[in-house]
C-alpha cells in the first residue's frame, strides 16, 4: 500500500514536469512504474508491468531474466526506442528529463548527450561503409556540446581520443579503418567508444557480450568495469548470462514475465537469493566443475566397446573465391568415439566443430585425412552409398526453431525417419510417434501440433525424439541447448543424460559452453582454429589443463558467483599478465 | 466446424483483410470489390450482356440510346455488349496464362534450384535471355508464331496466354529458385537429408509448400499485367479478332479515329473497363504484400492504454 502510494507520488512528480521533488539528483537513472504495452494481432500484450528501480551514478545494475521476461523492452523505454506499436506509462527519469513524455526533439539531445546505447551485435551495430572514426564522429557533430558545433578536426580528435579510451591499439591509425577490418571485440569496443564519445553518465549495454567468445568476452566485462572505475559511467547491463552478472554488477534485478521479481544487490542474490523463481533461475545455471558427467574417472571409458567414428589427420577446406586459398576449417584432427560414449567438442566461434559434425552426417565434404564412420570412409562419399547408413546417425539442431518444417506437424516430422527407413504400416507409426514423445517428455497429443504452437525446449525435446527415431548408434548433437533459456537448458540436459543412460548410444556433443559440456561428455576435446589442442576425460580438461589456450578459455569462463568469480579474475589476470 | 472456420480465415485474402486495418483496409476493399465485379462480370456475361460479342447491328457509331445503352462501334458491334463480353476473354486469357506459367515455373524453380550445377546455370541464362527481352515485343512474336492468321476464338485466347505465359515464366522461375536456394541451407531440410530422405521427397514435402507461400501475392499483381499486355496485343492487332471474342484492347484501337470525331462512347467504355480492372487488381495484390509484411502492417494503437494515457494528463 505505502509502496505503490510512494510510486503514484513519483510518477505525477514526472508528469507534472516537477524537476527535483521526490526524485534523487544523485541517481544516473530512475524508472518508477514502467508499463509497456504492445499492441499484436492477438490484441494487446502487457510486455513490462510494474517496473521501478534506480541506478546510482558509478553504479552496474544488471537486469536479468529469461526470454520474454521484458528486460530488452525496459532497456529500449530507457533510450526511447520502443516501436510505433508500444504504448508506455509510468516514468523514466534521467538527469531530470522523463524519457517518456518528452519530443522527439528533446529525445535525440538526451541520447548520447546523457544516455548511450551499446548493442549486441558489434557487427550489425556499425555501419560497413563508413570508417569507424565517421561513425563515432557523427555522434558528437549531432550534438552541440559546449554551445557550438563540433568542426571535422575537432571530431577527428575527439574521436581518436575514444578509441584510445577504450584500448584500441595506434588509435591515430585506426581511426580510418573500416568495421570489417577489426575483430569482433574490437568492433565491440568500437561501438562502446561511440558510446562514450559524449561521456554521458550512463551507458545501456543490451546482451554486450553475447555475440562473443568467451576469451573476448572476458576482454569487454574488463573494459566495461575498468570505464566504470575511471569516468564514474553508471551501467545499465542486460543479459541473461548469470555469470556475466556474477563478474560485473553491483546491483542486480531479476524480470520475469515483465515483473521485477527481486532487487538486490549481487553478493546477496547469489548468496540467499529469496524468491523461489530467482533460486530456481540460479540453480539451473551450469556452474564449471559441478554436475560433472566424468566425476571419479581417471581412464577413458568405453575403449573396450566398437569403434563407430574414427578421424585420422581429417581435413576439410573450404574452396576460396576466385584468387584467394582455400580456407581450412579443420587441420589434422584425429579422435575416435566408440559405442556408447559422449564426447563432447568445445571450441570458440571459427574453431571448425561444427564442420566435423557436419562432415560425420555427411552434410560436409571432407577433403583429406580419413574419416570412418560406421566402416564408411567419408573420403569417397556418395549420397547414394551413404544413405543406408543414415538410419544409425541421429541428428540434433542448434535451432529448434528453424529444424522443423513450419508446414509438418510434429508428429509427422517425427515419423518422417520411420516412414524412410521402415516398413512400418501407418497405425504402427502413430504409436511408435507416441512414445517416442513420451519418452522425451511430451504428452502424445502434441504430435498433432504445429511446431510453432510448441515452446523452444519443447521443440528441442521433439527434435530429440525425431533425431531418436530408428534408435541409432550416433547421435550427433550440434549446440543443442544454446538457443534455450537457462532453467530450459537445464531440463533438456537432464532429460538428455537419462535418455543417454538409458538407451546407450554414442553421442557427439557440440557446445561452445564448457559447463555445458562437462555435464554430459565424459571425454572432451578442445578445437581451436581447426586443431584439436587437447583432448582428455572430462574433469581433467575442465579442471587441470594442458594446453595455453585450454587454460585460457577456462580462465575467462565466468562461474555465477561473485566472490569465486572475483579470484579467478585475478588469476585470468595474472594468466593474461604472465604471456 | 471450429477448424473449418479456421481453414476458411487462414485462406489469401480472408486472413488480410482480418488483419487489416485504417487505409490499408481500404485500399483492400476497393481491389477486392473491383475484382469482384470484373470476376462477376465475366461469369455472368450470357445473362446480363444484350447482345452476343460478335452480333453486328446496321447502325454504325450510333450515341447512346435505349436500344444500345452505350451506342455502337464504326463496325457495328454494341459497346455495351463487348464490354461485358470482354471480361470474360480477359478471365479466360489471365486463368489459363497465369496457370501456365505458375505450373512451369515452379517445377523449373524448384529443380534449378535445388540440385544446381550445370541445369541451373542453363535455365538461369535463358530466363535472363528471355528478360532482356522487352517483354510486349516478346509477346507479338509468340503470337504471331502461334496462331499465324487463324482466329476462331480459343486459339486467340490461347495464343494471347501463351505469349504472355512466355513472359512470365522467367518471374515465378526466379521467385521460387530463389525462395529454393535460401530453403536448401535451412536447418529443417538439412534434417531431412540426415534423416535419408531422397531428392524427390524433399522437394516435394519440404521445399514446395515452403516455396511457394508468396505465389497467391504475384499471382495478383501479375494478373494485372496480363491484362495489360492482353489489351496491348490487341490494340496492337497481334490480339483475338473481332468476329471471334469480344476483346477490349482491339476496341480500344479501333476507337482512336472515333475521338477526334468527337464519337467518345467508343474508346471510355472498354477504356474505363480496363483501367478498373487493373486497379482493382493491383490494389488487392498491393494491399496483400504490404498486409503479408508484419513491417509494413498498421496496426490499431492500444486503445486501453491511450484512454489511460488521456487520463493521466487530463489529472496532471
Amino acid at each position: 500500500m505505502s509502496r505503490s502510494t510512494e510510486n503514484a507520488a513519483k510518477v505525477n512528480a514526472a508528469v507534472a514536469g516537477v524537476p527535483g521533488g521526490e526524485k534523487s539528483p544523485r541517481s544516473a537513472l530512475q524508472i518508477a512504474d514502467l508499463k509497456v504495452t504492445f499492441a499484436t494481432d492477438q490484441g494487446d500484450v502487457l510486455a513490462v508491468k510494474d517496473v521501478s528501480f534506480t541506478v546510482a551514478p558509478g553504479e552496474i545494475v544488471a537486469i536479468v531474466g529469461e526470454s520474454g521476461s521484458g528486460k530488452t523492452v525496459t532497456a529500449k523505454a530507457i533510450l526511447g526506442l520502443l516501436p510505433e506499436t508500444a504504448d508506455s506509462s509510468g516514468a523514466v527519469i534521467i538527469s531530470g528529463n522523463d524519457v517518456l513524455s518528452v519530443s522527439a526533439q528533446e529525445m535525440r539531445q538526451i541520447r548520447g548527450r546523457d544516455v548511450a546505447m551499446v548493442f549486441q551485435e558489434p557487427s550489425t551495430a556499425l555501419n560497413p561503409v563508413h570508417t569507424v572514426g565517421w561513425q563515432i564522429a557523427e555522434g558528437l557533430r549531432a550534438h552541440r556540446p559546449e554551445g557550438k558545433r563540433v568542426g571535422k578536426k575537432e571530431a577527428r580528435k575527439l574521436a581518436i581520443e575514444a578509441l584510445a579510451k577504450v584500448g584500441i591499439p595506434e588509435p591515430e591509425k585506426r581511426v580510418d579503418y573500416y568495421p570489417h577490418q577489426f575483430s569482433g571485440g574490437q568492433k565491440q569496443r568500437v561501438v562502446i567508444a561511440a558510446a562514450l564519445a559524449l561521456n554521458p553518465g550512463l551507458i545501456v549495454a543490451d546482451e554486450p557480450t553475447t555475440a562473443l567468445d568467451v576469451t573476448v568476452q572476458a576482454e569487454i566485462l574488463e573494459l566495461l568495469r575498468d570505464l566504470r572505475d575511471r569516468y564514474g559511467t553508471s551501467i545499465v547491463l542486460i543479459t541473461h548470462n548469470m555469470g556475466v552478472v556474477a563478474d560485473l554488477a553491483d546491483r542486480v534485478v531479476v524480470m520475469y514475465q515483465g515483473d521485477v521479481v527481486e532487487k538486490a544487490s549481487s553478493k546477496v542474490l547469489f548468496e540467499a537469493p529469496q524468491q523461489d523463481y530467482t533460486k530456481a533461475l540460479l540453480a539451473a545455471v551450469p556452474h564449471l566443475g559441478r554436475n560433472s558427467a566424468s566425476a571419479g574417472f581417471t581412464e577413458r571409458a568405453f575403449q573396450d566397446k566398437e569403434v563407430l567414428v574414427r578421424a585420422t589427420d581429417l581435413e576439410i577446406e573450404y574452396p576460396g573465391r576466385l584468387g584467394s586459398p582455400a580456407f581450412k576449417a579443420v587441420d589434422k584432427v584425429s579422435f575416435t568415439i566408440s559405442a556408447g560414449e559422449v564426447f563432447g567438442l568445445v571450441g570458440e566461434s571459427g574453431s571448425g566443430k561444427t564442420t566435423i559434425g557436419r562432415a560425420i552426417a555427411g552434410l560436409n565434404r571432407t577433403t583429406g585425412g580419413s574419416l570412418n564412420v560406421l566402416g564408411y570412409e567419408m573420403l569417397n562419399y556418395k549420397e547414394r552409398t551413404f544413405r543406408p547408413l543414415r538410419k544409425d546417425i541421429g541428428f540434433v539442431f542448434q535451432d529448434p526453431a528453424a529444424s522443423f518444417n513450419p508446414y509438418l506437424s510434429i508428429g509427422e516430422c517425427v515419423a518422417e525417419p520411420l516412414l524412410i527407413h521402415t516398413d512400418l504400416s501407418g497405425p504402427a507409426v502413430t504409436k511408435r510417434v507416441g512414445e517416442l514423445l513420451e519418452s522425451v517428455q511430451l504428452p502424445g497429443a502434441y504430435a498433432k501440433r504445429f511446431p510453432h504452437e510448441l515452446s523452444g525446449g519443447q521443440r528441442q525435446r521433439a527434435s530429440l525424439a525425431r533425431g531418436l527415431a530408428l534408435s541409432p548408434k550416433l547421435l550427433i548433437a550440434d549446440e543443442p541447448t544454446s538457443a534455450l533459456d537457462v532453467s530450459v537448458q537445464a531440463k533438456v540436459l537432464e532429460l538428455f543424460r537419462e535418455i543417454q543412460n538409458e538407451l546407450g548410444f554414442a553421442a557427439l556433443f557440440i557446445s561452445h559452453d564448457l559447463a555445458v559440456v562437462d555435464i554430459l561428455a565424459q571425454w572432451v576435446g578442445v578445437l581451436y582454429k581447426g586443431k584439436m589442442v587437447e583432448q582428455g576425460i572430462g574433469n581433467q580438461v575442465m579442471g587441470n589443463p594442458q594446453a595455453d589456450y585450454t587454460k585460457r578459455l577456462i580462465a575467462s569462463l565466468p562461474v555465477p558467483d561473485p566472490a569465486e568469480q572475483a579470484k579467478r579474475r585475478a588469476a585470468h589476470q595474472a594468466l593474461l599478465a604472465a604471456k | 466446424m471450429e477448424s473449418k472456420k479456421s481453414l476458411f480465415s487462414r485462406l489469401p485474402v480472408i486472413s488480410q483483410l482480418k488483419k487489416s486495418m485504417g487505409l490499408q483496409r481500404g485500399m483492400l476493399v476497393t481491389g477486392i470489390v473491383l475484382t469482384l465485379i470484373f470476376l462477376l462480370t465475366a461469369a455472368l456475361a450470357p445473362l446480363i450482356a444484350p447482345f452476343g460479342p460478335t452480333q453486328r447491328f446496321d447502325e454504325t457509331q450510333a450515341a447512346p440510346s435505349s436500344v444500345h445503352l452505350w451506342g455502337t462501334t464504326a463496325g457495328g458491334y454494341d459497346v455495351l455488349s463487348r464490354t461485358i463480353w470482354g471480361a470474360q476473354t480477359a478471365v479466360f486469357v489471365i486463368v489459363i496464362a497465369v496457370a501456365l506459367s505458375i505450373f512451369i515455373g515452379v517445377i523449373l524453380g524448384l529443380l534449378s534450384g535445388y540440385l544446381g550445377g550445370w541445369l541451373d546455370r542453363i535455365l538461369v541464362v535463358v530466363a535472363d535471355a528471355i528478360y532482356a527481352f522487352p517483354t510486349l515485343l516478346l509477346a507479338m512474336v509468340m503470337s504471331i508464331a502461334l496462331t499465324q492468321g487463324s482466329s476462331d476464338m480459343w486459339a486467340g485466347i490461347f495464343a494471347a496466354a501463351i505469349s504472355i505465359t512466355v513472359v512470365f515464366i522467367p518471374q515465378y522461375f526466379r521467385v521460387i529458385r530463389a525462395e529454393t536456394i535460401r530453403l536448401k541451407a535451412e536447418p529443417f531440410v538439412e534434417s531431412a537429408i540426415v534423416v535419408g530422405a531422397s531428392t524427390v521427397r524433399i522437394m516435394a514435402r519440404h521445399i514446395f509448400k515452403n516455396a511457394t507461400r508468396t505465389l497467391p501475392l504475384i499471382f495478383t499483381l501479375n494478373a494485372s499485367e496480363a491484362i495489360l499486355t492482353l489489351a496491348g496485343l490487341g490494340f496492337l492487332g497481334f490480339g483475338i479478332e473481332p468476329s471471334s471474342a469480344a476483346e477490349w484492347g482491339y476496341d480500344l484501337n479501333h476507337a482512336q479515329s472515333d475521338a477526334t470525331a468527337g464519337i467518345w462512347w467508343t474508346g471510355v467504355f472498354p477504356g474505363a473497363a480496363i483501367v478498373m480492372t487493373v486497379l482493382g487488381l493491383t490494389l488487392l495484390g498491393e494491399s496483400m504484400n504490404d498486409l503479408n509484411d508484419p513491417r509494413l502492417r498498421g496496426r490499431k494503437k492500444t486503445k486501453k492504454n491511450a484512454a489511460k494515457k488521456q487520463e493521466e494528463l487530463v489529472e496532471a
